[in-house]
This record gives C-alpha cells, structure tokens and sequence, in this order.
C-alpha cells in the first residue's frame, strides 16, 4: 500500500505526503480536527469562560510544579530564573545526611502517626454519640457549640492555647485548686516549655478544634443507614452495641474509608502552622516538623534548592501513602476514593 | 375511625422504640453528660478569654481569672483600639479579604460551570488539571521562589490575595451544584437566543444564591484567618493584615509597650493579647451563629460528588 503512494509526482513533495496521510490517517485526523473545530464553534464561549481559571491554575498551580527543577539546580535570587547549572541529586544527598532533616522527618512521622491514631477515630465516636441522642434541640445545641472551633484562625488558636497554659494560666490554677481539693501541692508548671507536653497539647488542641466540624459527613452518613436493618437487628435479638457494630459501622463503612485514605494523604503535612506558632527554642527538638524546617531553611535562610528538595521528597511521600492508601482500601474494602 | 390514619407513626414509633434496658438507660445519661461536659469544655477557652480580655493585668498576672473578669477594666480596649499599625492592619484584612473573594468567586464559579457542561470537549482534561492539584503541587519553597521572584510579587498585596483563589475543593462543591441544575431552564433559554454568557449570567447564577453565599462564606474566613502567605511574602508590618500583627503579638515580635500608652497603667502582656484576640475573632463568632447552616450545606454538597 505504501508503494501505491510513494510514486506520487516527485516534484511535488508536500502533496505526496498529504497523499500517505490521507491514506494512513487521514480520514481519522480530519474527524477529530473537525469536531474540535465544531466543539470550538458550538462552545467558545464556555472555553473562553474557563480562560482565566486556566491561567490561573497554570500560574500558581503548575509552574510552581515546574520550579521543582531547582531542586536539581543551582539557584540565586537575582540570577537566572531556572537557576544557573545542574546539580544532580546534590541536594538531596545534602539533606539525607543532615542530622537535622532526620529529626524533624521523625518528628513529622511521629505527631502526624500519633494524630491520626488519636484524631482520626474521635469524629467517629462523636457522630455515634450524637447519632444516638433523641432530643433534636440538645443535638443541634451541641453540633453547633462543637463546630464553632473550626472557623478560628490557627493564631487565634495557638493564641488561646498559650494563654491557658501560662504558668500563670487558667490551667495550672485548675490543677492547683483540684490539687488542693485532695490535700496535694502543685507547683505551677510551665507547660509551653517542657518537650514531654508539646505533643500531647498539640494533639489535644487539634482535637478540640476539629472534631465536631469532623462529625459533619459521619452524620450524614449515619442518616442513610436504613431503619429497617436495625429493627431486623432488633428481633434478632441484637443489643445497642451489636447494632452498632454490626449495623451502623458497616453502614457509613464508605465515608470512614475515603476520609481514611485523605488522612493518610496528608500525613507529612501536619498542621504545621500551628507548630510554627506554638514552638520555642526549648521544645523544638520534638516539636519541628519538615514544613517548619523548610519554612526557616527555604524560606528564611535563602537555600531554595534544599528547600525544594526536601519539600519534593515531603510531597512525594504523600503521593505514594494516598495512592497506595487508596489501593489497599479498594482490594481489601471494595471501597476507594477514585 | 377518626384516629386511623394519624396513629400509624405513633404505633410505628412505639413499636421501634424498644423500652431501654438499663444499661442503656446508663448510657442514655452518660451520653448526656459526656457531650454537655464537651460543650464545656470547647466553650471554656472562649469564655476565658472574654474574662480575661475585661480583667486587670495584675489579676491575670496571679492566676484569679476564670470564667468572670476579675479587676473590670476597659483601659486596655481603648490601648488597642488607638494604635495605628492594629486599625491598619485590620483595615488590611477587610480589604484583603475583599479582593480575594472577588476573584475567587468570579474563578470558581466560571470553572465550575464550564466543566459541569457535560458536553463540552476537553472537559475531562480541565477537571483532571484541576484535582491533580489537590494530590500534588510545587510546595512550600516553589511557590515562594516563583510567586515571589519569578512574578516579583514579593511584598505586594498581590501574592497575598491571589494564589489562594481557587480552591478545587470549592470548585466541585460548585461543580456537583451546576450538574444537578434542571436542564430544561437552560435549553429554553437558548432556544429564546440567550448566548452560553447570558444563560450563565442571567438564569443560572441568579438561581445559585444559596451556593454563592456558601461560596464566598468558605473563601472570606479562610482570608480572614490567613496569616501565612503573608508571613512568607510580606515584610512591611504595614501591609501585614490583623492575623499577623496578632501573631507578632504573640510571638514577641511586637512588644506590648508599643501598644497604646499603656506602661503607665501596667496593662501589659497577657491582658492586651487577650483584648487583641477577642477583637480579631469578634467578626467570625458574631456571623458564626448565622452562616453556619450554609457552611454544613456546602460541606455536604461537596460530599455527593467530590
């Protein structure tokens, strides 16, 4: 067949060559450049609507993903954009042999693992607790009281925090009246400043703002539960805890998988901002985390490439624990988020 | 015979309703108690700042302050309330907040409607460019470097407002909202020669009130509470908006003294943070009893189809 196009005139190249298009593809190429063009006719106005938006995405999006070659390059303010030569893996090599990345990547591993083994669970627990009150007024009194955290600014949070536990604070007089309740003594503490309660008032906090905001879609879920499958859960004999593990669990099983898989998602990038705000020099050695460090190392100090560095190793991590997540849920669950 | 229809709930109810053995009855009122004690407890750190912000320094200072202000005194309110740099700063974030969700609110919604056309060519391609973000993006050090050195948005109010302004999270919620919108409206506006512009302008946005509200709600507290984006691109503590002055505060970056001409009064430290604070969370928690139903909505809306 392709001996029938080449002896095509040959003074005349290009339409040879349209010949073996038209002859191998031609057909299909002139369908798709047409529907293209048609697509474009019927619908410029809706591309011309998602123009900015695409701009948008490609601007601070996607050419920031592009500015991940620094991590492979050599880079200065001032000097050329992309940087000036390559580096290789240098970088990379310089952060994995630093004893400091080590420490706050372990740090990150720690409070994100002791967070989602601890925060992951307690919206469950709520939206059982509250699914479980008849008096609608109560219900909606205690949904309401427990989302308003949510809506506050991590300062406002750490700003609150800071200013309970003071060794002057509300907290240590607590403990110092209880205290004195059973006849002991309490030395006000200073809890910001001891590395063993960094965690546990991090943890703490972070449960305080988010847990009833984190009950919203358990909720919903939980009212899709068929009513049926209780009532025959019932006849069989079944008590409030069977029903519960048997009945309600599986029921709003979906919802507790997808929400796991985009925990485990974000796991390295623990709410950092609130660390950033909370810590001070005698806590950091557990309470650094990988963004505050490339916060001080990237930002502040000026090493982009190490900076990107470790941030690309940090969002690479996250990729690989979300897609591997959300494959072992969908074996194992037959439920997955995409 | 006049009670026929009517009963049945009630019979149902009561059949369903089994009488409670006593260990649920226990957990009927541990229940109770466990969620009342929670409202405590999440309204404690609230209360107690309120107290705080009303009391004197020296009785904050030896821990009396609780749940009442010991010492009422409104001194340090009028200390905040006649420095500059916070009014400025304050100013900052309403005008912030402005810009970002104008333009976030103009992204969202044309995006959203454009990739909720379920027969528009390239459609797949737009909402994977879009979600792949949430999975992935350049990072902390990037952004900065080109945000802030490529564009040269550094120290502009620009890199604040802007990068933020389309949150593909948002965009499905409003994306999920536009699918489920009758396809008969929009066919006869058509069909009466209505452009895809005037369609989107004039019959399908006036009909998305309730998500727009829900919309510009999401995107005005997060602005309202943001403070990073500013820390990394701001340097001049006059562009800085309230949430960094706060944290200046906190963080010892702004000394008290500067605050007003409270030395003399010995209104320092913790009473000024306290009094900053409660003004600076005073806008969320005044709307936050009547927006709150629109933010559950939108979370749900976003559980459909996100």
């Amino acid at each position: 067949m392709a001996q029938q196009a080449i002896p095509a005139p040959t003074g005349a190249g290009g339409v040879s060559i349209d010949l073996i298009d038209n002859h191998l593809s031609g057909q299909d190429l002139r369908q798709t450049r047409n529907t293209w063009r048609r697509a474009f006719r019927r619908d410029w106005r809706l591309y011309t609507l998602a123009a900015l938006p695409l701009l948008h995405l490609a601007l601070f999006a996607y050419v920031p993903m592009f500015g991940i070659i620094i991590a492979f390059r050599r880079f200065s303010p001032g000097g050329p954009l992309i940087g000036t030569e390559w580096v290789g893996l240098r970088f990379f090599e310089l952060a994995f042999s630093s004893a400091e990345f080590w420490s706050v990547f372990w740090n990150t591993v720690v409070l994100g693992g002791l967070w989602f083994v601890i925060g992951f669970p307690l919206p469950i627990i709520l939206a059982l607790c509250l699914n479980e009150v008849r008096n609608r007024k109560f219900k909606r009194t205690v949904q309401t009281i427990t989302y308003l955290p949510h809506f506050l600014s991590i300062v406002i949070v750490s700003g609150l925090i800071l200013q309970l536990m003071r060794r002057d604070g509300p907290i240590n007089a607590v403990i110092g009246t209880v205290a004195g309740w059973f006849g002991g003594e309490w030395s006000p503490h200073i809890f910001m400043q001891d590395p063993t309660w960094f965690r546990p008032i991090w943890i703490i906090s972070e449960a305080w703002q988010t847990v009833g905001w984190g009950t919203i879609l358990y909720l919903a879920a939980l009212t899709t539960v068929d009513d049926q499958l209780y009532e025959a859960a019932r006849i069989d004999g079944a008590s409030r805890w069977r029903q519960t593990w048997h009945v309600t669990l599986p029921g709003i099983r979906p919802t507790i998988v997808v929400l796991m898989v985009l925990n485990i998602g974000t796991f390295m990038a623990v709410g950092f901002e609130k660390v950033m705000l909370l810590q001070n020099p005698a806590v950091t050695a557990v309470s650094d985390v990988v963004s505050t460090f490339l916060f001080r190392v990237g930002v502040q100090a000026g090493q982009f490439s190490l900076g990107t560095a470790i941030g690309l190793f940090q969002s690479l991590i996250g990729l690989f624990l979300i897609i591997s997540a959300n494959t072992v849920s969908r074996k194992l669950m037959g439920s997955s988020l995409w | 015979m006049e009670t026929s229809a009517p009963d049945i709930g009630a019979i149902r109810n009561s059949l369903t309703q089994v009488k409670d053995t006593p260990g649920a009855k226990t957990f009927r009122w541990l229940n109770y108690f466990g969620l009342t004690l929670l409202c405590f407890v999440t309204l404690y750190p609230f209360v107690n700042l309120i107290a705080q912000a009303f009391s004197s320094d020296a009785a904050i200072r030896t821990g009396q302050v609780q749940l009442w202000p010991v010492g009422f005194n409104l001194t340090t309110f009028q200390g905040v309330l006649t420095h500059g740099l916070f009014w400025r700063n304050y100013a900052n974030t309403l005008l912030y907040t402005i810009i970002h969700v104008t333009v976030a609110m103009f992204l969202t919604t044309t995006f959203a409607y454009v990739i909720s056309r379920t027969q528009l060519k390239g459609r797949n391609a737009f909402i994977g460019l879009a979600v792949f973000t949430m999975f992935f993006g350049g990072g902390m050090v990037p952004s900065f470097v080109v945000i802030g050195f490529w564009y040269g948005l550094r120290d502009t109010i620009w890199a604040v407002t802007i990068p933020g302004a389309l949150s593909v999270f948002n965009l499905l919620v409003m994306k999920s909202f536009f699918e489920n919108f009758p396809k008969e409206l929009e066919e006869a506006a058509a069909i009466d020669g209505l452009t895809q512009y005037s369609v989107f302008t004039r019959i399908v946005l006036p009909l998305s009130k309730a998500v727009l509200a829900t919309m510009t709600l999401f995107y005005s507290v997060a602005m309202w509470n943001a403070w990073f984006g500013s820390m990394m691109f701001l340097r001049d503590r006059n562009m800085m908006p309230v949430m960094m002055y706060l944290r200046n505060l906190i963080a010892g970056a702004l000394a008290p003294t500067e605050v007003g001409d409270l030395q003399d009064q010995a209104q320092i430290g913790a009473n000024i943070q306290a009094v900053t604070m409660l003004l600076t969370v005073l806008p969320i928690i005044c709307a936050y009893p009547f927006v709150q139903k629109y933010f559950v909505s939108g979370v749900m809306l976003g559980s459909v189809k996100g």
